[in-house]
């Protein structure tokens, strides 16, 4: 099973021209040369800020958006650049959660019509009917099977977010690429719907690319996670690597800037200056370096390559990696050395 | 809320059950029994409905609650920017002494800006578009400096710019509001609230819409101007670790009630309300067994127009089947958590029928051995 | 009572017995936006007085051969003996009686009450097919430009520009006669069908663009929304994007706009028979009756007053009926 990834990315690009008129004035470069794997049943959770590229990365994953650059492979199929119909077989293996509950859904359709949607579309006739297919569908999500007939507007957020959840089930694929699930949704809201998918991904095998912002929520979903910082990938690695033993010094600050019930009073030291730059015109060198506490003449000049550190499975980008061992939750926050390079937000 | 209510049983009769912090007797902003309604086409919503809490300078209360808790309404109550044609306002809200209920609009107008003043959650649509960010923070002071002249006016923005941490103060004075970073834009408002150095800051979800570095960022800043200005500060957020992050005290709101309040360590240390117990136990965390199912609360918030009778969290709440349980038909009332004399639980209410002992047990058997809230 | 294992069916009762106390009071069957605008039009009292006067109005249209069978007058036929010695009818306000409600025509004695009524028939036919055929061609060019953009977008918007930028009076005013000529020669009787024709033509060359721009806005914005994204990642192919997914979601401002389209085409066909390229004076229509009237305004008011009552309630009632239709479908006012 692990011979073939389900899902093989290499130096997947998009860039989007910025035209002012008909004159092309410059490039965004919204993803720059990903490269990652996805096995069979597997959860891999991108995440990063705004600007990173992670929904950019997930649209062109489903071939909403055409990349610029590098290959995606599907069950061993090249699907780069595959046109609709010979996308169409794979459309049903790989499917699409939106992170707008109230967007989504076709306000002038009804639930059935919209959970039944994939599977007219390609003309699929389930036995025993459509009808019967959608409502199955529908009770696997938790919702009531009799409201078929109803319209998106007469549910809540949770509800709605169950509803595009069954239309990505319907066609029983094995990767959902799931764009920001629960960030639209009210807190109490979100872990029900965290819960059916983890349910959803343990009963039905399926793959999944979590993209999120959200570092705690990936983390109680995915086995394995990326962090993105301004179209790369920084750092990759198991749940256990990115969140106990984080290597990048982004990963770190983003970790230490989630504010936490469990800790009270000010959060983690680590605090970042400054905002992500503009992916017009990113830092050469390392994209990070602009507001990275360690960052030397090399990382200005010099492009860090995503490497496999001590032949396990995390991978990062970094010119002065953290010690393996270094674990970020021994004392809340890197104490000492680190301390006393980080660059303090607000200085009087 | 101030009835006397008979206290439940294993409580004595002794204890206020009115409840009166030490900090509401000298507090800059005192609000008592609160109720905000709407008249809407489909009837009336009791958007806020008998709150009271109070803020002394120098210190930050958190309301937290989901949409349609009433959490922003009562900002917006408090600072006269509801839509006096269809709301009515009933109790108290003492602003530095003064009686805002009732106040002319002229009058609310005044304080507003110079002794409370609010952050938005989206800086961009708080922001006009069509004038630079220095000269709207200038207007802002100058409306209650008219003596300021423009310069003094401008030296006084960049001055407040460059406190919030925006770079080149002076060059980012001409900027327009789209030439500014999401970040920078919070920076703008923030120093827009604090040009007239207001004794009271309300701020709604002021960092929602930011990303968790930016949103760290403001966290410390808000706090280091609070320590600054001595200001008191209302935050407003469905983020119980923001709250847990800078905040003193907090109320939780749910369905335009008040269901618990207290200190920040009594509320997300030892929570004494359901629902309090489910926003803290289905919000994943960063420790604990990531493989552990979250824990959330059933079903779904309550429409405004139609709340559930009696406590209106009863519909989502685990325990409101139990034999003999009142929650169905009565309101409970906002009471003193902690049983007699236990040390610490002074000043924290709780709203809910079950008593001080069973909550301690049934917070031990479910919530804690879940290992999410400690 | 300790947490239950089974959290996911506690979940899906409590969701469902909620939903029984919530959106379920609204009624046990799903209302559709349709059937929600349908009852806020109901409400709305403008909206239905408009609306019966122009059912009214469509119905005199539709039975005007009927009522001319029980009226007993055709519109063509001429009452010279109720005519004084100058062509002006006998008796008070233009002769009306109670053989001829509205009064005959001055000169030619023809009964103005019927002709009112094939007026009105030629009038909504004209107006309807011509809003039906630029509401076609507005949808189809505004959907396909907005949802595929690129160079058919650039092009389509090019027509659009190039048809605004046609004087439709000039053009209208040169193409009518021409093109007449051109079928019937100098001298030949020009059959009312054909200039009705040729009327819906003109209008249709001129009219589609607001639509085809109201379109192509109304799909630009949907175009990026999720649920068409939901339908391209399931491989649906143009025409269900176009017609289940989009167009569903933009049928109120095409209605909208249909139903304000209407009146202008009554007022125009009415302006272009008035000045005389449009009908001929042998077929019934508003623009022709007034245009006649207009002669006899001292000496006959009445014959002005009739038509020119007519075509205004028409006009007022679809104006008003339109804006009752833009409230009751416009979302915002509901939520």
């Amino acid at each position: 099973m692990t011979d073939q990834p389900l899902l093989r990315v290499r130096g997947l690009t998009k860039h989007f021209p910025v035209r002012q008129g008909l004159r092309s004035t410059g490039l965004v470069q919204a993803v720059d040369g990903l490269d990652f794997d996805v096995q069979p049943g597997e959860t891999l959770g991108l995440v990063g800020e705004s600007g990173c590229g992670k929904t950019t990365t997930g649209r062109m994953l489903v071939r909403l958006l055409e990349p610029t650059a590098g290959s995606i492979e599907f069950a061993g199929r090249d699907i780069t650049h595959a046109g609709r119909r010979e996308l169409r077989p794979l459309r049903q293996d790989l499917q699409i959660i939106f992170q707008d509950p109230y967007a989504s859904l076709n306000p002038r359709h009804t639930v059935g019509r919209i959970v039944a949607m994939p599977l007219q579309v390609n003309g699929i006739k389930p036995p025993g009917g459509i009808k019967a297919r959608v409502q199955e569908l529908l009770e696997l999500v938790g919702l009531n099977p009799e409201h078929y007939n109803r319209y998106p507007h007469e549910f809540s957020g949770g509800q709605r977010q169950r509803i595009g959840i069954a239309r990505a089930l319907a066609l029983r694929p094995k990767l959902i690429v799931a764009d920001e699930p629960v960030s639209a949704l009210d807190v109490s809201i979100q872990a029900q719907v965290v819960n059916l998918l983890r349910d959803l991904q343990r009963d039905l095998g399926l793959a999944f690319v979590f993209i999120a912002h959200d570092l705690a929520v990936v983390r109680h979903f995915c086995q394995r996670v990326a962090v993105m910082y301004l179209g790369r990938i920084v750092e990759i690695g198991d749940r256990a690597d990115i969140y106990e033993r984080p290597q990048h010094p982004y990963t770190r600050a983003l970790l230490s800037a989630i504010p936490d019930v469990t800790r009270l009073g000010p959060g983690g030291r680590i605090r970042l200056s400054g905002d992500v730059p503009t992916p017009l015109d990113p830092p050469s060198g390392c994209r990070f370096r602009t507001r990275c506490w360690k960052a030397q003449d090399i990382c200005a000049t010099q492009e860090p390559a995503l490497v496999p550190r001590d032949g396990g499975n995390q991978a990062t980008a970094c010119h002065f990696p953290e010690a393996v061992g270094a674990s970020l939750l021994a004392e809340g926050a890197p104490a000492g050395d680190a301390a006393g390079a980080i660059v303090e937000e607000v200085s009087p | 809320m101030d009835s006397s209510d008979p206290a439940p049983s294993g409580e004595p009769d002794d204890r206020p059950t009115v409840p009166v912090q030490r900090s509401d007797q000298d507090a800059y902003l005192r609000v008592t029994d609160l109720r905000v309604r709407f008249d809407t086409e489909d009837g009336v919503v009791r958007a806020v409905d008998g709150v009271s809490f109070a803020v002394e300078r120098g210190r930050t209360l958190g309301i937290v609650g989901e949409s349609g808790s009433g959490k922003s309404v009562t900002s917006l109550a408090i600072l006269g920017l509801h839509d006096a044609k269809r709301t009515t306002i009933t109790g108290e809200i003492s602003v530095g002494g003064r009686q805002l209920v009732g106040l002319a609009d002229e009058e609310v107008r005044r304080l507003r800006g110079r002794d409370m003043a609010m952050i938005f959650q989206d800086p961009l649509s708080a922001l006009h578009p069509y004038y630079t960010v220095g000269r709207q923070i200038a207007e802002a002071y100058r409306v209650h400096h008219p003596e300021a002249s423009r310069r003094e006016a401008r030296q006084r923005t960049v001055d407040m710019l460059d406190r919030v941490g925006i770079p080149q103060p002076a060059r980012r004075f001409d900027q327009y509001p789209h030439e500014f970073s999401g970040g920078m834009r919070q920076r703008a408002m923030i120093a827009m609230a604090l040009v007239n150095d207001p004794a009271l800051l309300i701020a709604d979800e002021p960092t929602t819409a930011l990303d968790v570095t930016v949103q760290a960022q403001i966290l410390d800043l808000l706090a280091d101007l609070q320590a600054e200005f001595h200001s008191a500060i209302i935050l407003i957020t469905h983020d119980l670790g923001v709250v847990g992050q800078v905040a003193d005290e907090v109320l939780v709101m749910y369905g335009g009630r008040a269901v618990e309040r207290g200190s920040v360590e009594q509320v997300l240390r030892t929570p004494q309300h359901p629902y309090t117990w489910g926003l803290l136990s289905s919000v994943p965390s960063l420790h604990g067994d990531a493989d552990a199912d979250l824990l959330p609360i059933r079903g779904n918030p309550p429409s405004l127009i139609n709340l559930p009778p009696g406590c209106a969290f009863h519909p989502r709440c685990r325990y409101a089947d139990r034999p003999g349980d009142r929650s169905r038909t009565e309101v409970p009332e906002l009471r003193p958590a902690g049983p007699t004399g236990e040390a610490g639980s002074a000043g924290h209410l709780v709203a809910c029928h079950l008593t001080a002992e069973e909550r301690a047990t049934l917070y031990a058997e479910d919530i804690a051995s879940v290992g999410v809230a400690r | 009572m300790s947490l239950s294992p089974v959290e996911g069916v506690a979940l899906a009762e409590i969701e469902s017995s909620a939903d029984a106390g919530g959106p379920a009071v609204k009624g046990v069957v799903g209302r559709s936006p349709g059937q929600l605008a349908w009852l806020r039009l109901r409400r709305d009292r403008t909206a239905m007085v408009s609306g019966v006067l122009l059912i009214f109005f469509m119905v005199l249209g539709l039975a005007a051969p009927l009522i001319e069978m029980v009226y007993g007058i055709g519109p063509r036929e001429q009452f010279q003996n109720l005519l004084d010695g100058f062509g002006m009818p006998l008796g008070y306000a233009g002769g009306v009686t109670g053989e001829h409600w509205f009064g005959l025509e001055p000169g030619l004695g023809r009964d103005i009450f019927i002709r009112l009524i094939y007026g009105l028939r030629t009038s909504l036919f004209i107006a309807f097919a011509a809003a039906l055929i630029t509401a076609t061609i507005g949808v189809v060019l505004g959907a396909l430009a907005g949802y595929l953009g690129g160079w058919l977008d650039a092009v389509i918007n090019w027509i659009t520009d190039l048809t605004l930028a046609m004087p439709f009076l000039i053009i209208a005013l040169a193409l009518t006669p021409t093109i007449t000529l051109r079928f019937y020669g100098e001298r030949g009787q020009v059959s009312s069908a054909f200039g009705v024709g040729v009327l819906i033509g003109v209008f249709a060359i001129f009219g589609w663009t607001s639509t085809a721009r109201l379109v192509r806005g109304q799909v630009i914005a949907l175009r990026e929304r999720e649920f068409v994204e939901a339908a391209k990642a399931s491989g649906a192919g143009l025409g269900h994007m176009l017609f289940r997914q989009l167009l569903p979601n933009i049928w109120a401002p095409i209605l909208v706009s249909f139903s304000l389209a209407v009146p202008q085409f009554i007022t125009s066909e009415a302006a272009l028979s008035f000045i005389g390229v449009g009908l001929s004076d042998e077929t019934p229509s508003f623009g022709r009756m007034i245009y006649r009237s207009l002669d006899f305004l001292q000496t006959d008011p009445a014959y002005v007053f009739f038509p020119g009552i007519t075509i205004f309630a028409l006009v007022f009632a679809f104006n008003l009926f339109g804006d009752a239709l833009r409230d009751a479908l416009d979302p915002k006012s509901s939520r």
